[in-house]
Formats: C-alpha cells, sequence, structure tokens
C-alpha cells in the first residue's frame, strides 16, 4: 500500500486505517526534512495550490502555506473578507474562476458543513478540506493522532479524553473518527448542554466530570469554548465553565499521575487551561503545531500523486 | 517468453570488488579524517555497510556512514502511477566541509545521482562528492555523471535489468542480469 484510497481529504470519516498510518510514516520523512538546515524539498515545483479560506484561520493557514511552500508547490491565497464573495458570487463560480487559471489543487476552510464534499463533487480538482463548520477537519485529527503517536509511541490502546464544547468542534469529530479507526478508546467531557444529540453512535463514551475522565485517560485535548458558533448560551458564566470544566495544576496534582495534555489552539488561557498546565511539560501544544507541518506536506504530497 | 536470468557476478567475486574499492578509496582518502559515506537508500545502503566492514578489516579504521533519501528530489514525481514511498534518511552528522563518498549498486540513467546530490546539499555543503558504484550500466547515461570508483562496467540494453542481490536481505551476495 504505497497509496490513498481517496482523491480528496474531506474527513477521517472516508479514510481507511492504513490511509492514516500510511499519512504518518510520510510525515515522519517531512519532520525530518523540515528539521534541516533547508527546510524545502522541489517535489512540488509544478504543482499549483489554492488556499480558500472562507472563514478566518491562523493556524491552519498558515500552516498549510507552509506546508506548501516547503514542497516547492506555488501557492495563493483567497480570503472570503477581500473577495467577489461580497460581491454575491457563488463558491463554485468563485472556485471554477480560480481553476481556470491552471490551479492543481484546492485547501478550503468555509463555514458550511459539508462544503468541501460539495466541492469535490462539483468541480474537477483535489480538495483538501481544512474545516468545515461543525462537520470535520481531518488535518487537525491527524496531527493531533501523530502527536500522541510521537509521545506515547503508539495510539492503539490509548485513552483519550476530548474536553469542552463539543457541540460547536469539527476537531473533536474529526478527533473521535481518527482515534478510533486507529484504535483508541475515546471519552468526551463537558457540560451536557455542549455535547451534540447521538455522540454515543460514533463509538465514545460521555462523562460529565472531568475529574473522573482524566483518572482514566493518558491524554486529554482541551478544546476551546467556541463563542462564534454558539447563538444561545449554553452555559451561565464563563467563570462557572473554568471552575467545572478548567484543567488547572490542583486539579492534575490531585490526579497524580502524568497525562499528556494538548489543545488544538487558539489557547485561551484561564478559561480552559491555566497558564501553568499550557506551558508545563506534559504539554505537547506546540510540538502539534510543528507536526502540523509535516501532516500537511505528508497529505499534500500523496494527493499530489494522483493528479 | 518469459524471464530470463544471467549471473553477472558471484559471492567470490563481490567480494573482491569491493576489497579493490576499498583499496582505492584508501589511497585517496587516507585515515577518513575527514570522510564520510553515504548510501543512496534504498539498496545503496548495503554497498556502504560493505565497504565500511572492509575497511575496518583492511585498516582498523571506523568510518562514519550515513543514508540519504532521493524521493522527494526525483525528476520522475506525477510520471508514475502511484506516488514513491521514501526511506529514512540517516545523517545525524554535519557534512559541511566534509568529503562525501556517495555510494549506490548500480549507476543507470544518473538521475537517481543528480537526486541524491540535490538532496545532500539541504544538509550542508560538503567540501567534495564522489561517486562509488558496485555496477555501471555504461553508454546508458541521461545525464552528465560518472562515477570515481566503479566495480565492475556492464554492457546492457535497455529491455535488461541489473539486480544485486545481498546476504541482508537476499541471502546471498549475487548480480544478475534479467531479460524481460
Amino acid at each position: 500500500m504505497n497509496t490513498l484510497s481517496t482523491k480528496h481529504l474531506l474527513g477521517i470519516e472516508p479514510l481507511t486505517p492504513e490511509d492514516i498510518k500510511l499519512i504518518f510514516e510520510v510525515a515522519d520523512n517531512f519532520k525530518d526534512v523540515i528539521n534541516r538546515p533547508i527546510k524545502k524539498v522541489p517535489t512540488l515545483r509544478d504543482i499549483t495550490i489554492a488556499n480558500l479560506f472562507f472563514e478566518n484561520s491562523t493556524r491552519t493557514k498558515l500552516s498549510f502555506e507552509l506546508a506548501e511552500k516547503r514542497l516547492s508547490a506555488d501557492v495563493v491565497n483567497f480570503s472570503a473578507a477581500s473577495s467577489s464573495v461580497k460581491k454575491g458570487e457563488t463558491l463554485i463560480d468563485t472556485v471554477n474562476n480560480i481553476l481556470a487559471m491552471k490551479v492543481d489543487m484546492v485547501v478550503m476552510r468555509h463555514p458550511s458543513p459539508g462544503a468541501a464534499m460539495f466541492l469535490s463533487k462539483e468541480v474537477d480538482s483535489v480538495i483538501i478540506n481544512a474545516g468545515d463548520g461543525t462537520h470535520e477537519h481531518p488535518t487537525q485529527a491527524l496531527l493531533d493522532a501523530y502527536s500522541i503517536r510521537e509521545k506515547l509511541g503508539d495510539v492503539k490502546g490509548k485513552k483519550v479524553v476530548i474536553v469542552g464544547d463539543i457541540l460547536h468542534s469539527r476537531v473533536a469529530i474529526s478527533n473521535i473518527h481518527c482515534l478510533k479507526k486507529l484504535g483508541a478508546e475515546v471519552k468526551v467531557c463537558g457540560p451536557l448542554t455542549l455535547m451534540p444529540k447521538h455522540i454515543e453512535s460514533l463509538g465514545v463514551e460521555v462523562e460529565t466530570n472531568l475529574k473522573k475522565a482524566l483518572e482514566w485517560c493518558d491524554v486529554v485535548n482541551m478544546l476551546r469554548i467556541q463563542h462564534e458558533r454558539q447563538e444561545i448560551k449554553h452555559f451561565p458564566s464563563l467563570k462557572e465553565y473554568t471552575l467545572q470544566y478548567g484543567l488547572t495544576t490542583e486539579l492534575l496534582e490531585s490526579i497524580g499521575k502524568d497525562i499528556v495534555i494538548m489543545h488544538p489552539g487558539p489557547i485561551n488561557r484561564g478559561v480552559e487551561i491555566s497558564s501553568e498546565i499550557a506551558d508545563s511539560k506534559n504539554a505537547i501544544i506546540l510540538n502539534q503545531v510543528e507536526n502540523g507541518v509535516a501532516i500537511r506536506m505528508a497529505v499534500i504530497y500523496l494527493l499530489a500523486g494522483k493528479i | 517468453m518469459g524471464l530470463q536470468e544471467r549471473e553477472i557476478l558471484n559471492e567470490a567475486e563481490v567480494d573482491i570488488l569491493i576489497s579493490r574499492m576499498t583499496r582505492q578509496l584508501i589511497e585517496n582518502h587516507n585515515l577518513f579524517e575527514n570522510s564520510i559515506l553515504i548510501g543512496v537508500q534504498p539498496r545503496g545502503i548495503y554497498v556502504a555497510n560493505r565497504l565500511k566492514q572492509k575497511l575496518k578489516e583492511l585498516s582498523g579504521i571506523d568510518v562514519t556512514t550515513g543514508a540519504i533519501d532521493t524521493t522527494f528530489f526525483r525528476d520522475d514525481f506525477r510520471r508514475k502511477d502511484k506516488p514513491l514511498l521514501p526511506s529514512v534518511n540517516n545523517i545525524d552528522f554535519s557534512i559541511e566541509s566534509k568529503k562525501i563518498i556517495l555510494t549506490d549498486d548500480v549507476l543507470f540513467s544518473g538521475r537517481t545521482v543528480r537526486a541524491a546530490m540535490d538532496a545532500l546539499m539541504t544538509y550542508g555543503r560538503p567540501s567534495s562528492i564522489e561517486l562509488l558504484v558496485l555496477v555501471d550500466r555504461r553508454f546508458s547515461r541521461n545525464l552528465p555523471i560518472e562515477a570515481n570508483y566503479v566495480g565492475k562496467y556492464i554492457d546492457t540494453l535497455s529491455n535488461e535489468r541489473v539486480e544485486v542481490m545481498w546476504k541482508e536481505t537476499e541471502n546471498i551476495d549475487k548480480v544478475i542480469l534479467v531479460k524481460k
């Protein structure tokens, strides 16, 4: 097996465990590349990639752009704020116009769930989903699982708890799919108002008590409260949320074991995680960011081979 | 018509060639203070390992060896059905101002060597790069690249393939010519 079973990366759900392992193996090589004095390889010098961001992003956009540039691809960037989308152009028209300029691959973030899937059916190009609404964020899940593999040796059999705003989190959904496919045990933890209905159908357990969840797990992935997606209030106050679901030194010390701390960013220090914990030795938050570039290089490399 | 095989080198002959090339290396690199052997992945690493072994036997020198993968530097990406999967690089030392001896099993078009040199340069600026190959399929080069040390020159047709087998992987040291 040295090729992916899919032409696009629309989500983790359609991938096979072998696909994920293949991406990890190739990412190992790219991690080596980005730690050399010259961090660039000429592999994709004849490929042009468009980054279409219909929603704000700092880390993901930067990470994709770096990954593309380190593979020597040509990159064009597009953000909805400064485009003709504001003038009433449809998504398909926008993308077809960009493809008419001979672009080979599209990386897209969009506020609507399913936007990447829709696009993959309507236009003739390789699509990489960089986050579609509350649906999936596949590269984030890949880099999270890759970081666990790097820190703990393997993902299989590990106990991972995802804490916070599961309801609005594409990171949570993609993470659950990815971790389950790799054989990890997954729990989600947070107030019931922030749990999607039927989340158990993905094969995860719901735990509302953070301390109990921490006592069970090897890895904790802390999510941010997504105020921008919340139309109604899901909990009385941020202070109250922090008291019940904030990760603090006292809480971790009371557990008395080493737990790997992850966060997909952006961090709200003092809300879901204390500054001390975010900067502690068990936190692999910055490793996640570094691995993000390697994972995205691997995904782009493997998909570009199919153009 | 199936595949036809012809043996070009047997185990003893491979050993003789490795010994001869090791002596040639000693002539040019003395005590190897500043020289490094780097095998081109995937098959050139076996050549490098044999030379290292032989060098230790003949003169007690323990030469530094590494491995370079050329996958991301190749010029045939997207010209194959599937993307090539990379092998590991193993260069955990500085190559800055070092004399590098690149090793591979077979020299054919020269394209892999070109890619290996480019890959190597991303680790730093060596003072020189030499090329050592066990088998040189001469008159088949696509690029102006020649080896400094050659085990054996052979003349081949384009529908023939040279296969080098090693004890480490195929349980035998042997070089054969396969005709399709």
